[in-house]
């Protein structure tokens, strides 16, 4: 199986708060995707230069102390620049739902929030990389 | 007709568990279950040892718990205005959230604090935002418990020096910090430097308490964020208690003496929903410490052999669907928590899945332990559940499960090593995946979340933290780095570095550079110039 979905999940900022962005990682590796874990306290520069390294499908965001309004656009912003264009980005932790809108203006696809089942996730993810060259 | 079902073999189930991956749990419970495992001591009555039943004798009939609720309001003077008012209320216990900067060693304009100045507590970047912190409040008066670990003796020194310049002497200074690594590399991640001489910076606080704190709590062992991070009840009890054989160790191979430290040694757990195995953990762990410290480390003093927590109910337990809820939620494991003797409380607001919690919620957080203290009556008999035959089984079944723990942690060498082995963090993931898998799969039910569902929206309203608030901590760091003598700081931070390369406690440098307006970034630098940072390894 060479067609894998390759995924790098990564918490920015100095948040510790890594339970759900683990219990992630393993839940995307149980349904057969690849997935990278780059860990805590890594900048948005950090993340893009991973994903264009480990050349990714899909990068996943995790981020509960606040901070994500700062942090992802200027992933994303870094990802537009610099990366492939076609990166699927979704996101998690604890966001309030009017912070949204402006998310996903940014280019990040779905926000999920606590108590999202893996398998939601696993299915965006796969109906969103469908088809996908490899 | 229960039980008829039950022999029926109809049964809601196929096996009960107190939580997933917790306990089984029987039909029904007997004296057979419940007999103690060394009958003529460990129910002795309240506050006779090994204290299962409470550390104290009357329990909270002399005096309740303190309620003491965590906060932190962006800036100083937000955080100093909110408690002037509690103060003003009569409250005289402060519970001091830091933003991560402040926890991870970065000044508010660092690089690494984007986004993050004033998000989860208060910014404290030098003695200045301190002072002003506590100002109109005598720091000789009142009791505060800061939740720092790795910055810990910095932001000790800023509070030892703030209240030298009040006029307050500091052995009258009551109150404690978190001063606890090992559950950061474990869990809650706000480390710096290596496990070594992360070890070595808490014993330096705990001596330097020992010798000019006699009032200061100077380490809270918690058991809280391994929790909120996966752990059964039985792990959370197992390596908290790890961990706390680890720094009484360390404070003895220092050559200190264990009863002159271990009376300021403090805990801190969790509350879950599941009440009566909550109410167990809480037994055994008073227990097994007790047990601990007689019999490995021959203490004498009987407030060593005493175990006294802190609890805050469990964060992850809180839904985003039907908030409200959590209200209930919260009031089971503030109930379990008093049930179970701590000596103060933390509940969390309901609207803490959505956003940092609003003034609103965080009234609903506190009445709710004032109506479980006023109401409700639970407050007024020693160890309420003491002789339930289900209550006793669980308290003896998670002994037996904390004493198998330590028994394997003993034989990997240590915390310390089963930390550096990822033997704890792999041990917390495994218990967090099963739970979601089984909370996916249904067999855990949450209400509101894969069960009993609405569409409903919450429309609670959330707290928003301002973003001009970056800007102006920036211009004050800035305007102080202006004005202070920079020929001192640098004299000063060159000795911090040199203190650290040496044995010499790191407290009386730390405390002469923070009056020189040194910042906690530059404390920190220094700091990591002399042992390197740490880079967790990622066990998921």
């Amino acid at each position: 199986m060479s067609s894998k979905i390759r995924v790098l999940v990564a918490k920015p900022g100095l948040d510790g708060h890594d339970r759900g962005a683990k219990v992630v990682v393993r839940g995307l590796r149980d349904v057969g995707m690849e997935v990278i874990y780059l860990g805590l306290r890594v900048s948005p520069e950090q993340i893009v230069e991973a994903a264009i390294q480990e050349d990714v499908d899909v990068v996943g965001l995790s981020c509960l102390s606040g901070a994500h309004m700062s942090l992802f656009p200027k992933t994303m912003e870094l990802l537009r620049n610099k990366g492939p264009k076609d990166i699927l980005v979704v996101a998690g932790g604890i966001i309030p739902e009017k912070d949204i809108p402006q998310l996903k203006e940014a280019g990040i696809a779905e926000v999920f929030g606590p108590g999202t089942s893996i398998d939601t996730i696993a299915k965006f993810i796969a109906a969103k990389t469908e088809g996908k060259a490899r | 007709m229960a039980e008829k079902k039950a022999e029926e073999s109809s049964e809601r189930k196929k096996e009960f568990k107190t939580t997933v991956g917790g306990i089984p749990i029987k039909k029904v419970y007997g004296p057979v279950d419940s007999a103690p495992v060394d009958p003529n001591k460990d129910l002795a009555a309240p506050g006779e040892y090994p204290f299962t039943r409470n550390i104290m004798p009357t329990g909270y009939r002399g005096r309740l718990w303190t309620m003491r609720q965590y906060a932190g309001f962006a800036t100083v003077e937000e955080t100093n205005e909110r408690f002037k008012y509690l103060y003003k209320n009569g409250q005289t216990g402060f519970s001091v959230a830091f933003h991560l900067p402040t926890q991870e060693g970065y000044d508010s304009d660092h690089l690494l604090s984007a986004g993050e100045v004033g998000k989860c507590g208060v910014a404290i970047d030098s003695l200045q935002d301190m002072e002003r912190l506590w100002e109109g409040i005598p720091l000789g008066d009142v009791s505060t418990s800061m939740t720092i670990n790795a910055t810990a003796p910095i932001i000790l020194a800023m509070y030892i020096a703030a209240a030298e310049k009040q006029g307050v002497d500091r052995k009258k200074l009551n109150g404690t910090v978190q001063n606890d690594i090992l559950k950061e590399y474990i869990a809650r991640n706000t480390y710096i430097f290596g496990p070594a001489p992360s070890m070595r910076l808490v014993t330096d606080i705990c001596t330097f308490c020992a010798q000019q704190l006699p009032q200061w709590n100077s380490i809270s062992i918690s058991g809280y964020h391994m929790r909120e991070a996966g752990a059964t009840a039985a792990q959370e009890a197992a390596f908290t208690l790890a961990n706390g054989i680890a720094y009484v160790q360390a404070m003895i191979d220092t050559g200190m003496e264990v009863d002159s430290f271990a009376p300021r040694f403090s805990f801190f757990f969790a509350a879950y929903t599941n009440v009566l195995e909550e109410v167990a953990k809480y037994r055994a762990l008073r227990r097994t410490w007790a047990k601990i410290m007689k019999d490995r480390f021959g203490a004498k003093n009987p407030r060593s052999l005493m175990l006294r927590y802190h609890v805050q109910t469990d964060g992850f337990t809180l839904t985003a669907q039907q908030p409200l809820n959590n209200v209930v939620r919260v009031t089971l494991q503030a109930l379990a928590a008093v049930l179970g003797g701590c000596q103060s409380l933390h509940t969390n607001s309901f609207d803490e899945a959505l956003s940092l919690p609003s003034e609103r919620a965080v009234q609903v957080a506190l009445r709710t332990q004032q109506i479980i203290a006023e109401e409700s009556g639970v407050a007024d008999v020693v160890d309420p559940l003491g002789g339930s035959y289900y209550v006793e089984s669980l308290t003896n079944e998670i002994e037996k499960r904390v004493l198998a723990y330590l028994d394997d942690i003993d034989r990997i060498g240590g915390s310390l090593k089963a930390i550096e082995k990822g033997y704890i963090q792999q041990e917390i993931a495994n218990s967090s995946y099963e739970h979601q898998k089984a909370v996916d799969s249904g067999e855990q039910v949450i209400v509101g979340l894969n069960k009993y569902t609405t569409q409903e929206q919450h429309g609670a309203e959330l707290l928003h933290v301002g973003a001009d608030l970056e800007a102006k901590q920036m211009d004050r760091l800035s305007k102080l780095r202006a004005g202070r003598d920079n020929h001192k700081v640098k004299l000063l931070l060159d000795k911090v570095h040199g203190v650290a390369k040496s044995n010499d406690n790191i407290m009386p440098v730390m405390i002469e550079a923070v009056e020189a307006y040194a910042t906690l970034g530059e404390i920190s630098d220094a700091l990591r110039q002399a042992f390197g940072e740490y880079r967790e390894r990622n066990v998921v």
